[in-house]
């Protein structure tokens, strides 16, 4: 009996401990970043701007479990933009410190991601990565008035609270152009959609692009889904739309699902033309895939890692040589992201020392002025709903390779 | 008289716990001295230590496996949600979340009696699998279905968005995978201690009364419970409908605690499922108080290795393995058990100093 109470009496004390030392580092951090500021304002009183204070941005994404790819490109993404800012001087004088948590890609997670940033002493908020988990956190960003911009969320909704930005595009956006792409450059009459319905992306493009495609006169013969849990046979779904006349299968998902529908679609003997979204980009790289499936492959992708311009093969150089892979649309994105901060906040002439909310609010007047040529687009500019404004470049798959369509 | 003082004890130590644990965060949180990291954890706290306890009524007390909980919350979070959109800004917000616990908790209890009805003819592994499989239907039918609502009432379809046939000023109300959002974030860390403490009473007191005695004595041995004339399938079923409402409890706090709801299988899939049979395990089968202390240091402990940046699921799993081997790995017991021996029989004074 006593020794219940005695281990009762250690855990509670434990407990104390634990919550006493998450409220001491939290605010040593606070004066550290005080005094920080402080310091700025000496520093700049006496003329150098460079100091011990730093613009802090955080990002989050999935670096564990099945979608830990898309993360740790935007984390490496982001890295690279911040090695190459702080090389060549910083944001307005300021050096940048980029962190980056995990999120899991789940909503609940993404909050004590989040949280645990702005413990970290955030000021800028890059993400999150996946669509889900950034649904959740935008209720926490818009309460804190924390400047946001995700590289690559697509719900149509992330993008409602007038402090979130978005680089990427939306599903309304991708659905919608594919459609218009297809139907303007008479790619295809009678089409057919295979789509994730447990994946809010591709679910989002889906009920766009049919939408469109009946504004278009495109003929929709048929519409299969399939699910996270059922996601390696395709038969029956192709087999669908083969007999229901489809000359062209849009597939809104992710490029391993698309590598293969492409090889039973093979199998079959059965080629219609395909048509993919930004989720498709990757498929050239992905191991032990046949590339010649791929051939004649259409997609939207704003990116692609065989460009010739050089801020893209600078992009690439630099990511290969320190990740030792080649960067996938997103770690362009956030790459991009960081690149648009560092304008508008160059246009706003903010300093790390403002006040969050502050900082927020010179950030949203400028993000509507700023215009960037980035590795996502020529001369990409922002609306104030927060919406890219740039255009999409359609490719198709050549021997083994993107060319660019127009 | 003397056993009824021991359980009284070892309840009033159980609340006093949870009573301790809210004054300190309380204390921390009015004085601003609390990480944002941990303001957001305390609604989470509480709505995994309502899952844990009423998992441990079915699993502890009633001796089955059930491992469908994540489902339950599902029904409990969904109805809620459901309810809260439907109702938004037609009523205050207190009056809101009341009734969806309400809502959340009848609707779950009312699938766990269904639910109940063919189960728990299982025994053993059979009823383990039953229920997994259940938790994962409700999954993947909630994320199949999509309800709108307009002027002519409800819509419903399981296709997709566009074949509701909303008119213009109609919303969707669950939008297949997208789940449901614009929801109101009403949950408070107070709201959620209460329940806490409801919840604590609801099954502390189960155990102790007649019918807790009951369910434990069919735990213990089926037939010779049904040979003193106690209905198996009325006792069993009252501790797995009770548990039942509570996870959907749980659920509820959940929807209102974050602004969207997507039924992912990270949040209602069978890990989370596992997830909270692992505080169970780790707490002690049968042990409440257990299962309180197991969910929050299990809630906690990921947050608090962020900074093993790669690693930290791998030590998570480890740090897991140790504490349960600790726990429970005979070998360990008898270790602590001797620790305590010496500590007990030294000085009281040196006991004093050792704890500091």
């Amino acid at each position: 009996m006593k020794m219940k109470r005695m281990m009762c009496a250690a855990m509670a004390a434990a407990m104390t401990v634990s919550l006493a030392a998450c409220g001491g580092s939290n605010s040593t951090a606070e004066t550290t970043a005080a005094a920080g500021g402080a310091a700025a304002d000496s520093a700049e009183d006496s003329g150098a701007a460079s100091s011990d204070a730093v613009f802090v941005i955080g990002g989050s994404g999935p670096l564990t479990g099945g979608s830990a790819l898309y993360g740790t490109a935007v984390q490496n993404g982001g890295q690279v933009a911040v090695d190459e800012i702080n090389a060549n001087g910083g944001i307005n004088g300021y050096q940048v410190k980029w962190l980056f948590e995990d999120d899991e890609a789940d909503g609940e997670k993404a909050i004590n991601a989040y949280n645990t940033l702005k413990d970290g002493g955030m000021q800028m908020f890059v993400g999150t990565t996946t669509s889900g988990a950034c649904m959740s956190v935008i209720a926490e960003t818009e309460n804190d008035n924390m400047f946001q911009i995700t590289p690559s969320g697509t719900t149509a909704d992330i993008t409602k609270p007038a402090n979130v930005y978005r680089m990427c595009f939306s599903d309304p956006a991708q659905g919608t152009k594919s459609a218009q792409y297809i139907a303007e450059n008479g790619v295809a009459q009678k089409v057919g959609v295979i789509y994730d319905n447990s994946d809010t992306y591709s679910s989002g493009i889906y009920e766009n692009f049919v939408k469109e495609a009946q504004n278009q006169g495109l003929e929709v013969v048929g519409a299969e889904s399939f699910n996270s849990e059922s996601k390696t046979d395709f038969k029956t779904q192709l087999q669908k739309l083969k007999d229901a006349g489809a000359e062209l299968v849009f597939l809104p998902f992710y490029y391993t699902e698309a590598s293969l529908v492409l090889k039973q679609a093979d199998e079959m003997g059965w080629a219609p033309k395909f048509f993919g979204c930004d989720g498709m980009d990757g498929i050239l790289d992905l191991p032990d895939f046949d590339t010649s499936l791929a051939e004649g492959l259409m997609l939207l992708t704003p990116f692609s890692a065989d460009a010739e311009d050089e801020l893209t093969q600078n992009f690439v150089a630099a990511y290969e040589e320190a990740y030792g892979e080649t960067p996938i649309q997103f770690a362009a994105d956030a790459y991009d992201c960081l690149y648009v901060i560092k304008a508008a906040a160059e246009a706003a002439d903010i300093t790390p020392d403002m006040e969050i909310s502050d900082m927020c609010e010179a950030m949203k007047t400028a993000m509507t002025e700023v215009t960037l040529d980035g590795l996502t687009g020529q001369g990409i500019s922002f609306d104030e709903n927060g919406e890219p404004n740039k255009a999409p470049k359609a490719v198709v798959i050549e021997n083994g390779a993107y060319k660019s369509l127009e | 008289m003397k056993i009824k003082n021991k359980t009284f004890r070892q309840n009033a130590i159980t609340y006093a716990m949870v009573l301790l644990f809210y004054l300190i965060c309380q204390g921390l949180i009015m004085s601003g001295n609390m990480s944002s990291l941990m303001k957001g954890l305390m609604v989470p706290i509480c709505y995994y230590v309502i899952l844990a306890v009423s998992l441990n009524l079915v699993v502890g007390i009633s001796g089955e496996l059930s491992l469908g909980h994540a489902g339950f919350m599902c029904i409990g979070a969904y109805s809620s949600a459901i309810f809260a959109v439907c109702v938004d800004g037609k009523i205050p917000e207190m009056a809101e979340l009341l009734l969806a616990l309400v809502i959340g908790a009848a609707v779950t209890a009312v699938f766990g009696f269904l639910i109940g009805i063919p189960v728990l003819r299982l025994r053993g592994d059979y009823l383990a699998i039953v229920t997994l499989a259940f938790g994962e239907i409700i999954k993947n039918v909630v994320n199949a279905v999509y309800v709108g609502v307009d002027e002519n009432g409800l819509h419903f379809s399981m296709k997709d968005s566009l074949s509701l046939g909303l008119s213009e000023n109609g919303i969707e109300i669950i939008n297949g995978a997208q789940g449901i959002s614009g929801l109101p974030r009403t949950a408070t860390f107070t709201t959620g201690i209460i329940l806490v403490f409801i919840t604590l009473f609801i099954v502390l007191n189960l155990v102790n009364s007649r019918q807790g005695r009951a369910i434990m004595a069919i735990r213990d041995n089926r037939i010779a419970a049904e040979s003193i004339g106690l209905s198996v399938s009325k006792y069993k079923m009252m501790a797995f409908v009770i548990s039942a409402a509570l996870a959907g409890v749980a659920g509820v706090l959940y929807s209102h605690n974050l602004s969207t709801l997507q039924a992912t299988s990270k949040n209602f899939g069978y890990n989370q499922s596992i997830m909270i049979l692992v505080f169970v395990v780790l707490g002690g089968i049968g042990n409440i108080r257990g299962s309180v202390i197991a969910a929050f240091i299990l809630t906690i402990l990921p947050e608090k290795l962020r900074f093993l940046s790669d690693y930290r699921m791998l030590i998570y799993a480890i740090v897991l393995i140790t504490m349960m081997l600790f726990n429970s790995a005979p070998k360990a017991i008898a270790w602590r058990k001797s620790i305590k021996e010496r500590f007990f029989s030294g000085k009281k004074a040196e006991a004093g100093k050792e704890a500091q």
